[in-house]
């Protein structure tokens, strides 16, 4: 699969010139540059001890989720399985393997939602239910969801998951930020719980600068890359590890925004409503040109859909 | 200007055993829908947080979108390039349209997990222009009354003269032959700026329904993902068109103890060659210019669907289409109309739940009975509700009369 996907992204990166549609990054896609300067998590994977602590105060902390009870957190025997968020988990914590089963140690890992400076589920979605929050936050409104369950498919981290079960009043799931929390001056609930403090929590730009300054100091502790930086356009959420970013479960992904690939296309299309405005009048010439080309022809009966 | 044969309700009786049968097929499939309505997705569907989008979004909203994609078609080739010739499918190909759309958001109602706001994407506060789907949202929306407005003239010409209300409402009868006739009046004048605008919102919604997935550059199989994918969209839903007709046709004139149309079919399936090859040759250009050809014999589902798809469903009626026997023979042009339209909904299925590969979690998707009873419950609803109409409506040629002398 890797090796697949890796060759895929040679072929992308090809395609990305097939359509000269101006450049991926323009001011007026679903970007805006403050978004930049928002607030960003620093997460250093090498630091983490898998103890739970997070998921235990982010459920506690968003009370609209299912109530779980401190000793299901307890429960460390999760951990034998690569979990992902769903409807009643905003965050989870996985449990990876450096070297070999014998002579490596574990790796632990957190998961929530990357808050992307460029979302592909806010690009998808058709009714503008997610948005970019100042703080960094993508916020989703329920209110305006239709539940088409496009952004599920649109998010390249696989996170919003959705309500199946309730049938009259689903709702797409995903990691909030806290954003109440953070906007009132506060931390988010997993980055004031982590005893190990794993994650930092500050401006995107200063927490670059912290990731740059430990891959500097402890070269020999990390990967010399900032996971977040500039995948998919950049995060909010940034990753520092000790193994190869793929083998903690973060994939490898290019530096275009996904939404990138579409929102050329739409914008091409739509320009100053010229495409479908040219397209209607060539439509409209040859029906002409085809209605009095031979005098013997009667010009097509547009009533029509007549048969008298 | 009689240039056409006349158009009339069909006198068969209604009730035959394959309504009996169709009607139970509806009923289940119904039963299945109301179920997911009142006890939600999970009741019902095996969609999941790594298959967000199943059976119901590749078959009958997809699929259905390409298969409607006759109405559009067949009004160009009658209208905008003026072929008379064809002016006797133009009826059954836009009802056929009519209520493929209807039947599109109709399905899209069961699988939306709030359905009930559906109208949301239409307020303008709510408008997002970066998103593919509201483009395509809102194009269908456009063209599903458009389509209406085309079948307007059908209606009136049925009941002009002939409106006779029951009981007190009957001293509307002369107010609503006067608003039919104005109608007709009036539709019959500006009816070719409905004709176009039909075919230029399905060409941006065909094409538009193709870039919905290049949002997924990292989830979709490599041989199913590519810029141009909404000019596959669109090549492939054009090459669609007529053999859909030809299918409905067939289908119908069987169905109704009729002989097929061939004076007609045989010159439309000549179209179809062009229309597929142009759309074949544009995949292969593609395949080439990427090099995802070195997928073609990897191991897996998504490649599997390609060759059966593409390589079985979509080459092989070309070739049979390009042959002037097979476009002769009743059999044979049913059976490559049938191939493409199979090989359209296997395209689409794949694009959207198949080819689709989550990055986590390798839990398969298989749909569930009660997906496949839906989806079918709606295509044998469609059916009927089509036999209803042209029962009613003067829609398909008249049987007694000869056929036209052109």
């Amino acid at each position: 699969m890797n090796s697949t996907r890796r060759t895929f992204l040679k072929h992308l990166s090809g395609t990305a010139g097939m359509l000269a549609l101006g450049s991926p990054a323009r001011a007026e896609d679903s970007y805006s540059q403050s978004r930049v300067n928002g607030f960003g998590v620093l997460v250093d994977t090498t630091l983490c001890v898998g103890c739970r602590s997070c998921e235990q105060a982010c459920n506690e902390i968003n009370t609209d989720l299912p109530r779980k009870s401190p000793e299901h957190f307890k429960d460390l025997s999760v951990l034998e399985q690569k979990r992902r968020m769903d409807y009643s988990t905003y965050t989870i914590v996985n449990r990876y393997q450096s070297g070999t089963e014998t002579d490596g140690k574990p790796v632990f890992a957190k998961f929530q939602c990357m808050h992307c400076l460029r979302p592909a589920c806010k690009s998808a979605c058709i009714v503008g239910a997610f948005s970019s929050e100042a703080t960094g936050a993508v916020q989703y409104d329920s209110w305006k969801c239709i539940g088409c369950r496009y952004c599920m498919a649109a998010c390249p981290f696989q996170v919003p998951a959705y309500e199946y079960h309730n049938a009259f009043t689903p709702k797409v799931r995903k990691c909030t930020y806290c954003q109440p929390r953070i906007s009132a001056g506060g931390l988010p609930a997993c980055v004031q719980a982590c005893p190990m403090e794993v994650m930092t929590f500050g401006p995107r730009e200063a927490l670059l600068n912290d990731a740059r300054a430990r891959l500097a100091s402890y070269p020999e502790r990390y990967v010399q890359h900032i996971y977040g930086e500039h995948e998919v356009g950049g995060t909010s959420w940034l990753y520092l590890s000790g193994l190869p970013f793929e083998q903690i479960g973060l994939p490898r992904f290019g530096y275009h925004p996904t939404p990138g690939y579409t929102e050329p296309i739409q914008h091409a299309i739509f320009k100053y409503f010229l495409p479908p405005i040219g397209l209607y009048s060539l439509l409209g010439g040859l029906m002409w040109f085809f209605n009095n080309r031979k005098k013997k022809t009667a010009p097509a009966d547009f009533k029509g859909l007549h048969s008298s | 200007m009689s240039s056409h044969e006349n158009a009339a309700p069909v006198d068969t009786p209604f009730f035959t055993r394959g309504v009996m049968l169709l009607s139970a097929v509806m009923v289940t499939g119904i039963g299945f829908g109301l179920y997911r309505m009142l006890f939600s997705l999970a009741a019902v569907t095996n969609l999941n947080d790594q298959y967000p989008l199943g059976l119901w979004i590749g078959i009958d909203v997809a699929s259905g979108v390409a298969l409607a994609a006759g109405g559009f078609t067949t009004g160009a080739l009658v209208y905008i390039f003026n072929r008379e010739h064809f002016h006797a499918i133009i009826r059954p190909a836009l009802l056929t349209a009519m209520f493929g759309y209807t039947f599109v958001a109709i399905g899209l109602l069961f699988d939306l997990g709030r359905w009930y706001n559906v109208w949301h994407p239409v307020v303008p506060f709510m408008w997002q222009g970066n998103s593919v789907l509201f483009e395509v949202g809102i194009c269908v929306m456009i063209y599903l009354n458009v389509l209406y407005i085309e079948f307007v003239p059908v209606v009136t010409e049925r009941f002009i003269g002939r409106v006779s209300l029951p009981g007190f409402l009957a001293r509307l009868n002369d107010p609503v032959d006067l608003l039919l006739r104005f109608l007709d009046y009036t539709l019959g004048k500006i009816m070719f700026l409905f004709i176009i605008a039909g075919v230029v919102l399905s060409c941006l919604h065909q094409s538009s329904l193709g870039t919905l997935m290049v949002i997924a550059p990292y989830k979709m199989h490599p041989l199913y993902f590519s810029l141009l994918s909404p000019l596959f969209f669109l090549a492939s839903a054009m090459a669609v068109g007529f053999p859909m007709v030809i299918f409905e046709s067939m289908l119908a004139a069987r169905s109704f103890g009729r002989k097929p149309e061939m004076h007609i079919l045989t010159p439309l399936a000549r179209f179809a060659p062009y229309l597929l090859g142009i759309y074949i040759a544009m995949k292969i250009g593609d395949m080439l210019y990427r090099g995802t050809y070195v997928y073609l014999f990897e191991n897996s589902l998504p490649v599997i669907m390609f060759w059966l798809e593409f390589g079985l469903l979509t080459v092989l009626p070309f070739f049979l289409f390009l042959s002037p026997d097979v476009r002769r023979s009743p059999g044979w042009l049913f059976s490559a109309a049938l191939m493409y339209i199979c090989g359209i909904i296997l395209n689409r299925s794949t694009v959207f739940f198949i080819a689709y590969q989550p990055v986590y979690g390798e839990t398969a998707y298989i749909p569930a009975i009660g997906e496949f009873a839906l989806t079918i419950g709606l295509i044998a609803a469609l059916m009927l509700v089509y036999r209803i109409f042209v029962t009613l409506f003067p829609v398909l040629p008249a049987k007694e009369e000869a056929p036209a002398k052109h």
